[in-house]
């Protein structure tokens, strides 16, 4: 572990993506997040990598299939309305099982929303995203350090399981700038006897692909992606408790409003009132045991999002029913502070505030 | 001694197609598998698949593959050859894939002079999904989706992809070609060597048309498929070479 730096989100992603192994960039502009395209634009040459700018965000993903498939550690990033472009892609790189990293600074929406920062793509995430049955592993880190750190692990994990790894951040975290060391390397890339290098002396041929033509054959494959699906669930949760052990309001939140609930959460000690936070690091697999454990000691849940409400349905999902849950989220770009959150904690512990 | 005249290509498994009777795509692919044979490159040749009929094509070549989403082969190619530069990387796209739904990703390609080369299958119509309309589909010409013709104030005139990518100075070689005769096939292959030649030489995109008859959706016997596209296609989407590494067009 080196030194500490100051460094912007954006660009902290990017070195961390060079320090993992990663020589294949190829993206598209989209604020909040073209600090990250610049930078690997600026870094890989000096590294002798591969930055490409593609012609559109589906074209990137699709190069970034392509480069996946023939064996390289491979990353991609954009931002909301981008990511939904992409999503033809991931589905294609989720069907054909290839390793690769996609970041998504996400911002308000829908539509073209704002170019603040949001959290309204969960769904999208977590949920799948394009067609078909299957899952991204989706991390969300709620600082720059932290980004750093998902970036070397999205990059171990997308090859340990051959699955795209998708970092879920925030325009809030990729402009923010804080100090951070980075790790030497990452754990070196497995071999990848799958891949489409050319034959160079092997006699069957390799090929990528998501085409199952035959029912049977899909429906097989599909049990194949599932059994891969459950194996992470059970290996990959990560999650951070602050406060929790007595609390009786627990807070779940992730991402930068993460930082907000903590210090909402303070508030809220400083007056006796016994509230903590859980907060998820991968948002799928969703901690739904670990949060769900919680319910035996509090009384009540709140999710707090800057969406609509889209995490706070896993957050049910955890407390299946034995406790309330609360909801608090603020849209289009709006961030929530510590005060605004610290009054809806005071309501509902008063037994004001309607589930 | 007797002396193997005609023997299947080491590119092509011995697998039989699934085309219909008729459907040029057989001829096509065992051109493309001799063309790799004889430039001795099988062994770090990758070929990217298109959506259309010849979306199984994965099956019969002999080599490394990539099945890509519908269009985005030249994208698929591009994040290939940039990972190993030494491999020989080709889309191969009919024109439903390449001239609409992909038209961003040929383009530009293309006009980054992207060290692949493209077999482009036109056969003026969607094959795999039945027989709707093309960008390529002629003036008049019905199809499923055109039930009273190819209405051109309403879509306009089919688009010529060799014309088109001919203003980009990326692509170094442009052919369009035919296999309706024993004759056109030996250009046709010759344009194909050609377009993987220019590869190997590491000067830039190339790009070979090969027109091609659909019998099936057509609604035609595969003799009056080639008189068909003989007599309409051929004067619209006249055939030659548009342009050569050397300058040389036409």
């Amino acid at each position: 572990m080196a030194e500490k730096i100051l460094m912007k989100g954006n660009e902290a992603i990017g070195e961390a993506a060079v320090v993992a192994g990663c020589r294949h960039y190829f993206g598209y502009p989209i604020t909040p997040q073209s600090e990250l395209i610049e930078y690997m634009a600026k870094r890989m040459p000096q590294v002798n990598g591969v930055f490409l700018q593609a012609e559109s965000e589906v074209a990137a993903i699709n190069m970034v299939y392509g480069a996946a498939g023939a064996g390289a550690r491979v990353m991609t990033s954009s931002s909301s309305p981008g990511i939904s472009l992409k999503q033809e892609g991931i589905s294609y790189i989720a069907g054909a099982e290839l390793p690769c990293v996609i970041v998504n600074m996400a911002r308000g929406g829908p539509g073209l929303g704002s170019i603040q920062p949001g959290q309204c793509d969960y769904f999208q995430a977590t949920k799948g995203g394009g067609h078909g049955d299957y899952n991204n592993i989706v991390l969300v880190p709620n600082s720059v350090q932290e980004l750093v750190d998902c970036t070397v692990l999205a990059f171990e994990l997308a090859d340990k399981y051959r699955n795209p790894v998708m970092i879920l951040g925030d325009g809030a975290l990729g402009q923010m700038m804080e100090p951070v060391a980075f790790p030497d390397k990452a754990a070196e890339a497995p071999a990848k006897p799958w891949a489409t290098t050319g034959l160079k002396g092997r006699k069957e041929p390799n090929v990528i692909n998501s085409l199952h033509i035959q029912a049977p054959d899909l429906e097989k494959h599909n049990y194949h992606l599932q059994m891969k699906y459950k194996t992470i669930k059970q290996n990959e949760r990560r999650w951070e408790e602050y406060r929790t052990e007595d609390a009786e309001l627990v807070l779940v939140a992730y991402g930068i409003t993460a930082r907000v609930v903590q210090s909402a959460v303070d508030m809220a000690r400083a007056v006796g009132l016994k509230v903590g936070l859980f907060r998820p690091i991968t948002a799928w697999p969703f901690p739904y045991e670990e949060l769900g454990r919680l319910a035996k000691t509090a009384k009540g849940f709140m999710a707090v999002e800057l969406s609509a409400g889209q995490m706070v349905e896993d957050v049910r999902l955890s407390v299946v029913g034995s406790k309330p849950v609360y909801f608090y989220g603020r849209t289009g770009g709006m961030i929530c502070t510590p005060k605004e959150v610290f009054g809806i904690v005071k309501k509902i512990m008063l037994g004001e505030e309607e589930k | 001694m007797a002396e193997i005249a005609f023997a299947r290509p080491e590119s092509l498994r011995d697998v039989p197609f699934h085309y219909c009777p008729g459907c040029h795509h057989g001829i096509i692919h065992r051109l493309v598998a001799e063309v790799i044979d004889e430039l001795k490159v099988r062994d770090r040749t990758v070929g990217v698949m298109p959506v259309g009929c010849s979306v199984l094509a994965y099956d019969y070549f002999n080599f490394d593959t990539q099945e890509a989403a519908h269009g985005r082969a030249p994208a698929v190619a591009t994040g290939v050859k940039r990972v190993h530069p030494d491999n020989v990387v080709f889309s191969y796209q009919g024109d439903g894939d390449l001239a609409s739904i992909g038209c961003a990703e040929i383009v530009h390609a293309a006009a980054r002079g992207e060290k692949i080369t493209t077999v482009f299958v036109n056969n003026a119509i969607y094959g795999m999904t039945g027989g709707q309309m093309a960008p390529t589909s002629l003036p008049d010409q019905v199809t499923t989706t055109s039930p009273y013709g190819r209405k051109v104030e309403s879509v306009g005139m089919p688009i010529k992809v060799c014309e088109m990518l001919s203003t980009l100075d990326g692509a170094k070689y442009i052919a369009r070609v035919a296999v309706n005769n024993p004759a056109n096939m030996a250009k046709a292959k010759a344009a194909i060597k050609k377009a993987f030649e220019v590869q190997l030489s590491g000067l830039g995109f190339a790009i070979v048309e090969v027109l091609s008859t659909c019998p099936t959706n057509w609604g035609m016997s595969p003799l009056e498929a080639v008189g068909w596209m003989e007599k309409n296609m051929m004067p619209y989407y006249p055939l030659g070479v548009f342009k050569t590494p050397e300058g040389v067009a036409k």
